[in-house]
């Protein structure tokens, strides 16, 4: 049970927003993070500033524990199963598709292009109808 | 330089994710559960930082980037099967956990021993793809392949 958060959520918004848009305005790039990921994995040449912007996202709540607000671990799965096979998909389906709730959902939609909104209309309809199956069909 | 801002922008991402409450899984959950205890918090974060890149992207849209040559807006606008198939395969996996690639990366501060096992199937699962592109197209043209989206 987690309770609705309008202002840290508005916040938060705001600040993934300006991050975006300072990426564009500084480095010319897209701030998706499957492809920032993705293009470390794959051959691509200009990886400094992926693992830069990876670093910064990860220390980003060590600041916040040395600041006093301490990050707990999230909840996740019992299976590890659910847990890799969860993984291959996001990993696999936000190649495929070329981005993720990042790159599509704010970066894309902030575009209006087509493609992101269409992208972002079938993965939030997914992920809703397995959470629907997961937790009130399969009583998970 | 470069290092520099890439960093500053991944922080200040992750401040925005960690605010919010977008790095636990259960929010997430919680907002993509409609017919549960529905916590509308996500789509909140999503308008907030729509407004903010939509008024951003616009007014840097045309100006060349401080530290780049040039631009890299991605330039697909086609509605095609891997769009489509990847998106629905990513929304099964975010629904099964409630990680997205950025909460994962910046959940790894926590140590959590399942949030290393859930990057590093991410990360094989975005290799698997590349290389099973790269088999799919060995004898084509991999440069009309196109540009990602982000």
């Amino acid at each position: 049970m987690t309770t609705f958060t309008p202002l840290s959520a508005a916040i938060g918004g705001a600040l993934i927003g300006l991050a975006a848009v300072l990426l564009m305005l500084l480095t010319g790039r897209l701030a998706g993070i499957s492809g920032i990921l993705g293009g470390l994995l794959s051959s691509s040449r200009d990886r400094a500033w992926r693992v830069a912007f990876i670093l910064g996202l990860i220390l980003a709540p060590v600041a916040g524990t040395l600041a006093g607000y301490p990050m707990s671990a999230p909840a996740m799965p019992a299976s590890w199963v659910i847990v890799i096979a969860a993984a291959l998909l996001v990993g696999f389906g936000t190649r495929l598709a070329s981005g993720c709730t990042s790159g599509h959902g704010v970066c894309g939609i902030a575009r209006l292009s087509t493609r992101s909104i269409v992208a972002t209309v079938v993965f939030m309809s997914s992920a809703i109808v397995v959470v629907a199956l997961t937790r009130h069909m399969l009583g998970g | 330089m470069l290092l520099l801002a890439g960093f500053v922008c991944g922080f200040i991402f992750g401040l925005g994710l960690l605010i919010s409450g977008m790095t636990q899984p259960t929010k997430v959950l919680n907002f993509l559960d409609l017919f549960g205890a529905w916590d509308p918090s996500l789509a909140v974060v999503m308008v907030a930082a729509l407004a903010v890149s939509g008024v951003g992207f616009a007014v840097v849209k045309q100006r060349a980037p401080l530290l780049a040559p040039r631009n890299q807006w991605p330039s697909r606008t086609d509605i095609d099967r891997p769009l489509l198939i990847g998106s629905a395969l990513f929304g099964i996996g975010w629904g099964l956990v409630g990680l997205c690639p950025g909460p994962a990366l910046e959940n790894l501060a926590t140590l959590s021993p399942r949030v290393i096992v859930f990057v590093s199937a991410m990360a094989a699962g975005m290799v698997l793809h590349d290389f099973w592109q790269i088999q799919r197209y060995a004898h084509a043209e991999l440069a009309t392949a196109g540009a990602a989206d982000g």
